[in-house]
């Protein structure tokens, strides 16, 4: 009976001890490295789901290449909507701070960026929530890139940054 | 000998990843201090006082009008602010300062926060660059850690005729 409590203690003992290991290091490599999300919604066809609602893509997101709040023109990152705290939202970078950029449906018609933020679109225009409804969004609210398609197989790809060239910033900001 | 040098290298490693993600998860989900500078919120806190933060009401979004919070500064995602909630979503705001003669008032996005400093008179916050995002929040201050002799919970808003009531 003392050799049962005791192979319970240890057994318990070693499950606590790998719990406390394994769940700290996957939540902090999910926050700060990698974790991949899927993508729902239209707004950034033809980049991502580009078979409307039948399947849905699963991006990897990558949080080490951003811990700076560096950021391209053209990279697709992920944001927690300005709108709803409680959602993400996926959408291509557009300018950054200091660029002049010719908006679509946005209250004004020119925009320049002011410091610390960014003014990111989708690729589906018309049918994406993006910038020209809510204006440039804070840099704090950047939350990963997308750096690869994984899912569905056959669409496995890696997504380079593109600015569409009709998109590009009136001035860009002087260096 | 090679052997026993590399395994304690690797222990060492691992207790280091290991002990760096716990303090990894409390600082991001549980609460951390924080030390306050600059003059904005005098006079609840004073220049480098140390205060204690808790993040699980900012993930339960359970910040209500009148807490102090502890933001990421829009303008400027690697620095932090520190500032009092004036009004959340759908409130209506007074956005001039105390000293205009003609108060103008605007409602809070949704999703939007409204933060004020203590000391309206110098003070950057929402008067200047507007409303915040509520994603920038990352905790709400509880309780002052130093000084001793101010040790406890903070004090209310000197300005409270600006949080409106509904």
């Amino acid at each position: 009976m003392a050799q049962m409590q005791g192979f319970g203690r240890r057994y318990i003992k070693a499950f606590l001890k790998g719990f406390f290991v394994a769940v700290p290091v996957t939540v902090t490599f999910l926050d700060r490295v990698a974790c991949i999300a899927r993508v729902e919604g239209s707004s950034m066809q033809p980049s991502l789901n580009p078979g409307g609602k039948q399947v849905s893509d699963i991006v990897l997101l990558n949080h080490w290449s951003i811990r700076n709040y560096e950021v391209q023109r053209g990279d697709i990152v992920s944001l927690v909507s300005p709108r709803n705290p409680e959602q993400k939202i996926i959408k291509r970078v557009i300018a950054l701070e200091g660029d002049i950029i010719k908006t679509i449906s946005y209250k004004k018609r020119y925009v320049k960026v002011p410091d610390g933020h960014i003014w990111v679109e989708g690729d589906h225009h018309g049918h994406s929530f993006d910038s020209n409804a809510f204006g440039p969004v804070s840099l704090g609210l950047l939350h990963a890139r997308a750096t690869h398609i994984l899912w569905p197989p056959e669409r496995w790809q890696k997504l380079p940054p593109k600015l569409p060239p009709e998109r590009q910033p009136l001035q860009k900001e002087q260096v | 000998m090679l052997w026993d040098v590399m395994g304690k290298t690797f222990r060492l490693l691992g207790y280091t990843i290991q002990y760096g993600c716990i303090a990894h998860c409390a600082f991001e989900y549980l609460g951390g201090i924080v030390v306050c500078s600059g003059p904005s919120m005098e006079p609840t806190i004073q220049n480098s006082d140390i205060v204690f933060s808790e993040h699980l009401s900012c993930h339960f979004y359970s910040i209500q009008k009148g807490d102090i919070v502890v933001a990421k500064n829009p303008t400027d995602p690697k620095s932090n602010i520190c500032k009092r909630v004036i009004g959340l979503e759908g409130d209506k705001v007074c956005t001039s300062s105390p000293s205009d003669f003609v108060k103008i008032h605007s409602y809070v996005p949704k999703g939007h926060v409204w933060l004020e400093g203590d000391n309206l008179r110098n003070s950057a916050d929402s008067r200047c660059y507007g409303p915040v995002p509520y994603g920038l929040i990352k905790g709400r201050i509880c309780f002052k850690l130093w000084p001793l002799t101010d040790f406890g919970f903070l004090r209310a808003s000197p300005n409270s005729h600006r949080i409106c009531k509904d």
